[in-house]
C-alpha cells in the first residue's frame, strides 16, 4: 500500500490536494451504457417507480431531444456525448438492507473518510459539540442511508430520498414536482426530468420549525456515470426549514456530468434557508478532468412574506453553470442569494441568481463575491427583474470580484428589466487584485504566503461565510484555503 | 544578533542602498535616523523579505543564519518583527484572527503546539490593556477605518504578543499625539530586554526621548554616515543632518 500513498500524495501535489478524490471499490447495478427509452424504462424499473411516474420521464426525454444544449454562459468544454455515459448507477444491494447496519462496510467507510455521519450517534468530523444534523446520503444514482428519520417524524418533518417520497406521498409529489422548474425550462433541466435517479424530498408542516439542520451529501464515485439528483423541498404556512448540501467527487481524467435540479416552495410566512457547499472534483492543474456542474436551482416564494435565501460556497467542478433563484410571487416575500466561487487553474464557473419579483413590496438581497486565480475564469451573472404589477420592490445587488493571479479573468454581467417606476434597485460592483501590501503585511506576521491568500480571501468573503450554518462554516473556510493552494507566483 | 555586511539593494536600475554595514547585540537599541529617501524605509523591508527590492550584494545575518536565503514568514519565526511605517488594512478579518493566526503560525515553524483559545485571549487582553488599547479594538477588522495613532498601536500590540526578538520600527512615531507617542514608547520600552534587540527607524529625534538607545546612526544616500551615543541624536536636531554629516 506504500505504493498508493506515494501515487496519492503525486496526485495531492498536482491537483492543490483534492482530499476527495479516492474511489471507492464496490459492487455496482449500472444501466446500459448511453440515453434511451429503455435505458428510462431501466431506471424507472429499478427505482419501482409507479407508471405516472415513468409516463412524465418519457414525456421529458421527448422534449428534451428537440432541445438544444444552451451557448450563452461564458464557459467553453468540449462537445458532450450523452450517448458515452451511463445514467444509472447503484450499489449492488443485498435484498434490501434497512437498518444501518446491513449496509455495505465500504459505503460507510466511504462516508467516513468524507466526514458525513450517517450513523446517527455521530456528529460532523472536527466540529466537537455541533448540533444534530440529518443526513441524506446520495451515492451516485441511489440514497444509501437518511437519518434522524424517526425523531423529524415526530416533529411532522418528512425527510427522505425522492424515491422513496415518489412511493409513499405520490399526490405531494405530483403537486410540486416541476411546479417551480417546469419540465421544459432548459435543456439540463429537462434532461434532469427525464433520467433523474435520486435526491432528497422534505416537507415541513405549518407552523414547524425543523428540529435540526437536514443536509443531503452527494458522491458521485462510479467511473462515466453523469449524477442527475432531484431535490423538492416544501415549506408549509409559518414552518421554517434550513437546508445544507455537500458534494464530492473521485479525480478521474474525464470529465463527468452533474445535472440537478432544485425546487423550493415556500408558502405563508415560511421561510427556507438552503445551504451549498459545492466541491466537486475540479480538474488537475492542466484542466484535465472534473465535474461538468450544470444545475437549476430555483425557489418558489409562494406566500406572503414567506423567505427563501441561497448560500453557497462554489469551489469545486470544471465547469459551473448555476443560478440558485427565487420567484417572488407571494406579496411581502423575500429572496436572498449569498455566494463565493472560488476558481482555480482551469476552472470555469459562470454563476448568478435571479430575482424575479412579481408581487408588491418583495426585496431581494444580492451578494456575490467571485475569487479567480490560476489560469480561470470566474462570471457572475444575475438578473433581478421586476414586473408592471409588483410596486415598491426593492432590490440591492453587490458583486466583488477578486483576482489572484494575473492570468485569470472576472466577469460580471447583470441584467436589470424594470417594469414598475416604484422600484429601487441598487447595484454595486468592484474588481480588484489582490494586495501585494496585504499579503506582505500577513507574511511579515508569520503566514505562509498560501495561508496569507487563505486568510485575505476569507476576509474578502466574510459577509457571505456568515450566513452559513454554524457547524459549516469553518469547513468552508479551510476549504477556500485548500482551493486555492498553488495559486500563488 | 543582526550582522549586516556592506548591503547594497537596488530597485530596478536605481541603487538605494549602497554598501551599508551594522550589527546589533542583544539587549541593544538602536535609532537610525536620516531624511526621506535616504534608504531607511528600503533597509526595514529588505531585512523582513520584501521581494520588491534586490540584493545586489553583501549580507545579513540573524542570530547566525543567513536572512536572505529565509522567505518572510520563516523569518518571522525566527524572531523578526517589522513594525510598518502604513499598516495595512485587511476588510473582513478580525484583529484577534488575524493576530492568533500570526501566533500559531510562529509556534508551528518552531515546532509548538498552538496556544488554547482561553490563553490565547488571556495573552491579547493582558498586552491590549499595557497599550491602552479599547478590546472591542480587537474585534474590529484589521486597520479598517483605525486612526493613524490607533494603527500605531495596533502594531505595538501585536508586537507585544508575537515578542520578537528583533523588532524592527519603521517610523512608528510618525503622525502620532503626545499621547500615542508615550504609549507607543512605553510599549517599545516594554519590549525591552537582554535578550531581545529594537532597531527603531526615524525622521525625528522625539521618540528618542521617551525610548532612549544605545547607539544612533545617521543615515544619508544609503549609507551609515556617522555613528554615536543618543547624544548624535540632539546634535540633529540641533544642528541637522547637513552639518553633522
Amino acid at each position: 500500500m506504500a505504493g498508493t500513498a506515494e501515487a496519492q500524495k503525486q496526485i495531492a501535489e498536482v491537483t492543490g490536494d483534492y482530499k476527495y478524490g479516492f474511489v471507492t471499490d464496490i459492487d455496482m447495478d449500472m444501466a446500459p451504457k448511453g440515453l434511451s427509452e429503455e435505458v428510462i424504462r431501466f431506471i424507472s424499473a429499478k427505482k419501482e417507480e409507479p407508471e405516472w411516474m415513468l409516463e412524465w420521464r418519457l414525456k421529458a426525454y421527448a422534449m428534451w431531444l428537440k432541445m438544444e444544449e444552451p451557448d450563452w454562459a461564458k464557459v467553453s468544454f468540449p462537445k458532450i456525448d450523452y450517448q458515452d455515459a451511463y445514467y444509472f448507477a447503484a450499489p449492488k444491494k443485498k435484498d434490501g438492507p434497512k437498518s444501518l447496519d446491513e449496509v455495505d462496510p465500504e459505503l460507510l467507510a466511504t462516508y467516513e473518510k468524507l466526514g458525513i455521519p450517517i450513523r446517527e450517534q455521530e456528529v460532523l468530523a472536527g466540529v466537537q459539540g455541533s448540533a444534530k444534523v440529518a443526513v441524506d446520503a446520495v451515492f451516485d444514482s441511489v440514497s444509501v442511508a437518511t437519518t434522524f428519520r424517526e425523531e423529524l417524524k415526530k416533529a411532522g418533518v418528512i425527510f427522505m430520498s425522492i424515491s422513496e417520497a415518489i412511493r409513499e406521498y405520490p399526490d405531494m409529489v405530483k403537486k410540486y414536482l416541476a411546479s417551480v422548474v417546469p419540465v421544459r425550462d432548459n435543456y439540463f433541466a429537462a434532461l434532469n426530468c427525464a433520467v433523474f435517479t435520486d435526491g432528497t424530498f422534505v416537507y415541513v408542516p405549518k407552523g414547524v420549525r425543523c428540529p435540526m439542520e437536514l443536509s443531503t451529501y452527494f458522491r458521485i464515485n462510479a467511473e462515466n456515470t453523469g449524477q442527475f439528483e432531484r431535490t423538492l423541498i416544501v415549506a408549509d404556512e409559518g414552518s421554517y426549514v434550513s437546508y445544507l448540501e455537500g458534494c464530492t467527487a473521485p479525480m478521474r481524467d474525464e470529465n463527468q456530468l452533474h445535472a440537478a435540479v432544485v425546487e423550493l416552495v415556500a408558502l405563508d410566512d415560511a421561510e427556507i434557508k438552503y445551504s451549498t457547499v459545492q466541491n466537486w472534483y475540479p480538474g488537475d492543474k492542466n484542466g484535465k478532468g472534473g465535474i461538468y456542474n450544470f444545475v437549476t436551482k430555483r425557489a418558489l416564494c409562494k406566500g406572503k412574506n414567506s423567505k427563501v435565501s441561497w448560500t453557497q460556497v462554489e469551489t469545486g467542478s470544471a465547469v459551473t453553470w448555476k443560478y440558485p433563484s427565487c420567484v417572488l410571487a407571494g406579496e411581502g416575500s423575500v429572496g436572498e442569494f449569498y455566494s463565493v466561487a472560488v476558481t482555480n487553474n482551469y476552472q470555469q464557473a459562470d454563476t448568478g441568481t435571479k430575482m424575479i419579483h412579481m408581487a408588491p413590496n418583495t426585496r431581494s438581497t444580492i451578494i456575490s463575491k467571485g475569487i479567480s486565480a490560476g489560469k480561470s475564469q470566474n462570471t457572475y451573472r444575475g438578473l433581478v427583474k421586476v414586473l408592471s404589477g409588483a410596486e415598491n420592490v426593492r432590490n440591492y445587488t453587490q458583486c466583488d470580484s477578486l483576482l489572484v493571479s494575473s492570468e485569470c479573468g472576472a466577469h460580471t454581467v447583470p441584467y436589470i428589466e424594470v417594469k414598475n417606476p416604484t422600484a429601487q434597485i441598487e447595484h454595486e460592483a468592484t474588481t480588484s487584485k489582490i494586495s501585494e501590501d496585504q499579503l506582505f503585511y500577513c507574511r511579515a506576521r508569520g503566514l505562509g504566503e498560501e495561508e496569507a491568500v487563505a486568510m485575505i480571501v476569507n476576509g474578502f468573503c466574510k459577509e457571505v461565510m456568515q450566513h452559513l450554518p454554524m457547524e459549516f462554516a469553518v469547513e468552508a473556510q479551510k476549504l477556500l484555503g485548500i482551493s486555492l493552494e498553488g495559486s500563488v507566483g | 544578533m543582526l550582522k549586516i555586511n556592506d548591503l547594497h539593494i537596488s530597485v530596478g536600475d536605481k541603487e538605494i542602498v549602497k554598501g551599508l554595514s551594522l550589527e546589533i547585540k542583544p539587549g541593544e537599541t538602536h535609532a537610525i535616523m536620516g531624511l526621506n529617501g535616504a534608504g531607511k524605509s528600503t533597509l526595514a523591508a529588505t531585512i523582513a523579505g520584501r521581494d520588491d527590492y534586490d540584493v545586489t550584494s553583501g549580507s545579513i545575518e540573524f542570530e547566525g543564519k543567513d536572512l536572505l536565503e529565509l522567505e518572510p514568514h520563516e523569518r518571522v519565526g525566527e524572531g523578526l518583527f517589522l513594525g510598518f511605517q502604513y499598516p495595512v488594512e485587511i476588510p473582513g478579518v478580525s484583529n484577534l484572527n488575524f493576530l492568533r493566526t500570526a501566533l500559531n503560525s510562529i509556534r508551528k515553524y518552531r515546532g509548538l503546539d498552538e496556544m488554547s483559545a482561553a490563553e490565547f485571549m488571556k495573552l491579547v487582553r493582558e498586552k491590549a490593556k499595557a497599550l491602552n488599547m479599547d478590546p472591542e479594538m480587537l474585534k474590529r477588522f484589521v486597520n479598517v477605518g483605525f486612526s493613524g495613532g490607533e494603527k500605531k498601536r495596533n502594531e505595538m500590540v501585536q508586537m507585544a504578543v508575537l515578542d520578537p526578538k528583533l523588532a524592527i520600527l519603521d517610523e512608528t512615531d510618525s503622525g502620532l499625539d503626545i499621547d500615542a507617542l508615550k504609549t507607543v514608547a512605553e510599549g517599545i520600552n516594554a519590549q525591552r530586554r537582554d535578550d531581545t534587540a529594537i532597531l527603531l527607524i526615524t525622521h525625528y529625534q522625539r521618540l528618542l526621548s521617551y525610548v532612549q538607545p544605545d547607539v544612533v546612526h545617521v543615515m544619508i544616500d544609503g549609507r551609515i554616515v556617522k555613528s554615536g551615543g543618543k547624544e548624535l541624536a540632539l546634535e540633529l536636531e540641533e544642528k541637522g543632518y547637513a552639518d553633522v554629516a
